[in-house]
């Protein structure tokens, strides 16, 4: 096993908000390979997105990483000043977002957007810049990239301008990239596009990726591995095949139960009963127990992460466990 | 982009015909000037004859086609009061406005921008606060008790600078300016002082709230990611987003104070067009008033015009929709 080019240890973000504290991320660990791809999985607020920003150390006030590690590349990022994170943003790690007509700036061509990410980094002549944003924006697949340069953002529809956002975010070749559903606002037959362009570049580039989103399909076709997070926490984290063939926390089997695909045509799609609970006033012990049938008693304290050679959960009644798990 | 501006020409023409009836017809509602202009014991006959030469005695449809007729050769008529071409007499004054609104409304807008994004850029610091405390009274407190404490204090207690008047002025192109001479520039200084609060504090209102609407899109949280510095964000990023809405009110203000700048250049003495304007309005001086709001309408015209080209120039999405 080599050393993974993204570790991370016990990641806890809160948000110290006038109504209390507000634990969006709770103790969050999982590594990540070079050129791997992790699906990070989970409801609305579950705390997917502000993971990915406390890895890049862009999180808002009144939020901050309250304890845990980040290490890219072997250095400790929580502990960076922010003139030494800002270097490496863009640059080793960086980040896209879900709505590419919201990240674009209308009133910048594309060209200029792009070498305003390449003077980040790096002295490059105009010529040298434009030939290697040209360079990124084929590489994504937007055809006459030299041309396209001169564009501005609303000349392009939103899965090119989501293109050009990734082209933005490849610029410097980091080493992991962090995808915040970038095809969740776009058409189905894009998102398997750019979805399936993303994995090849991650395989050619060896950047690694973790892939936000709330869409286990989505994910599951695109990840080698996943982490679902409830409440801020992972519950469970494994092999993609492995997670989808044999869930252990119910709260993943729930997630898969859902899917359309899973139901027979003609029956109701299975839910999740209940909804997220609020991260402000979280039940003591497993957050997902007051939607759970198998809780009892002792859910009532926090489960500990259980390991089984490359898969974790936390609950104390995994369920499947008689499918047949290799010892 | 040329059919763009074309198409905004005509339409300003339009605004001109219809503001040159608007005018004409307002002005003549207003009282009949011969009272004023003819003495109560002229006779009978000095007062028809005076009716004829100042072209009273024409039917109002009559007056306007003349008048037209003779704006579109260049002459705005005469001043029945001072008996000299309007043109002139307006032409005079005009550059002593002039100098005095561009010098306010631009420094207004330069630091009550800059004050602005600062304070919706750190919008808890205790500097920011007091921005905005500053802007609250710019906004809340009037113009000609600002104007008159200015001078109580800088004039009068501590004697820095003078109270009024356009000190030492220098011919450029055959017209007086103050603000090359350090004496002009001196008494610029106060009454530019005094308009320019008011806009000051409508400059920051407008950078803060952009700037903080804008600080929490994704476009900023996206250079972040892709780590440009925050300088670099501010500058290339955040300015051009706000600018839309300060060109706007930069427009407007200047316009409007262009035309309205009365209550100080009474105070300061300044002898500007609104002193004139003032002046005119109580004798009935017709010509000079109709002059005067046909070149304020031409002013805000132009300025409206300039402004739209401004958007067309930075903001791409207006001129490639102005264009299609």
């Amino acid at each position: 096993m080599t050393e993974p080019v993204l570790s991370v240890k016990n990641l806890s973000t809160h948000f110290f908000t006038r109504g209390g504290v507000v634990k969006a991320v709770d103790g969050v660990s999982f590594d990540l390979a070079r050129g791997e791809i992790m699906g990070l999985v989970g409801e609305s607020g579950s705390g997917k997105t502000v993971t990915g920003f406390s890895l890049i150390g862009l999180v808002d006030a009144p939020g901050r990483i309250v304890e845990g590690s980040v290490k890219l590349n072997g250095t400790e990022l929580t502990t960076l000043s922010e003139k030494a994170m800002r270097t490496r943003r863009g640059n080793e790690i960086s980040m896209i977002f879900q709505d590419p007509i919201a990240t674009l700036n209308p009133m910048l061509t594309i060209g200029q957007q792009m070498k305003l990410a390449i003077d980040a980094h790096e002295r490059l002549s105009p010529q040298a810049a434009e030939a290697r944003s040209a360079e990124l924006l084929t590489q994504v697949g937007i055809p006459s990239a030299k041309a396209r340069l001169r564009a501005y953002p609303h000349e392009f529809s939103g899965g090119m301008r989501q293109r050009v956002a990734i082209a933005i975010a490849l610029l410097h070749r980091p080493a992991v990239i962090v995808a915040d559903e970038p095809t969740t606002a776009l058409d189905v037959s894009i998102q398997a596009q750019i979805l399936f362009q993303m994995r090849d570049l991650a395989r050619e580039t060896g950047t690694a990726m973790i892939w936000i989103s709330h869409d286990l399909a989505v994910v599951s076709s695109l990840a080698s591995k996943l982490a679902v997070m409830y409440a801020g926490r992972i519950v469970e984290q494994g092999p993609t095949a492995t997670l989808l063939r044999d869930p252990r926390h119910p709260y993943t089997a729930g997630l898969i139960a859902s899917l359309p695909a899973m139901a027979k045509p003609g029956t109701p799609l299975t839910q999740i009963p209940g909804s997220t609970p609020s991260l402000l006033s979280l039940p003591p012990g497993c957050p997902f127990a007051p939607r759970c049938d198998h809780a009892d008693d002792v859910c009532k304290t926090a489960p500990a992460l259980t390991m089984q050679g490359n898969r974790g959960w936390r609950c104390y009644h995994p369920v499947g466990q008689d499918a047949g798990v290799p010892a | 982009m040329l059919g763009f501006i074309i198409q905004r020409f005509l339409q300003a023409v339009v605004v001109m015909a219809v503001m040159s009836v608007i005018v004409f017809c307002g002005v003549y509602a207003i009282g009949n000037p011969i009272d004023i202009v003819i003495p109560p014991e002229a006779t009978e006959d000095i007062r028809a004859e005076a009716i004829r030469r100042l072209g009273l005695d024409r039917p109002l449809y009559e007056q306007y086609f003349i008048f037209v007729g003779n704006l579109l050769q260049g002459d705005l008529g005469r001043s029945f009061v001072y008996n000299i071409p309007v043109l002139e007499l307006i032409g005079g004054r005009l550059p002593a406005t002039l100098e005095l609104v561009l010098i306010s409304v631009v420094s207004a807008t330069v630091l009550g921008v800059s004050l602005g994004i600062y304070a919706g850029y750190r919008p808890d610091s205790w500097v920011s606060k007091t921005i905005m405390a500053v802007s609250v009274l710019g906004f809340s407190v009037p113009s000609f008790w600002v104007g008159l404490i200015l001078i109580l204090f800088f004039a009068v207690h501590l004697g820095w600078l003078p109270a009024g008047g356009r000190g030492d002025t220098v011919e450029i192109w055959g017209v007086a300016w103050s603000f090359p001479t350090l004496d002009g520039l001196s008494h610029i200084v106060l009454p530019a002082a005094n308009l320019a609060l008011f806009k000051l504090a409508m400059m920051i209102r407008l950078a803060r709230a952009g700037t903080r609407e804008i600080m929490l899109t994704d476009t900023i949280k996206f250079a972040r990611a892709a780590g440009l510095s925050e300088a670099t964000i501010l500058r290339r990023h955040l300015l051009k987003l706000i600018s839309i809405p300060i060109i706007t009110v930069f427009g407007l203000e200047l316009g409007s104070t262009l035309a309205f700048a009365v209550v100080t250049e009474t105070i300061f003495s300044w002898p500007g067009v609104g002193k004139l304007i003032i002046d005119s309005i109580t004798v009935l001086d017709r010509p000079v008033m109709v002059a005067y709001l046909i070149i304020v309408a031409f002013l805000f015209v132009t300025i409206n015009f300039v402004i739209d080209l401004v958007f067309a120039l930075i903001d791409p999405r207006v001129r490639h929709g102005a264009s299609a």
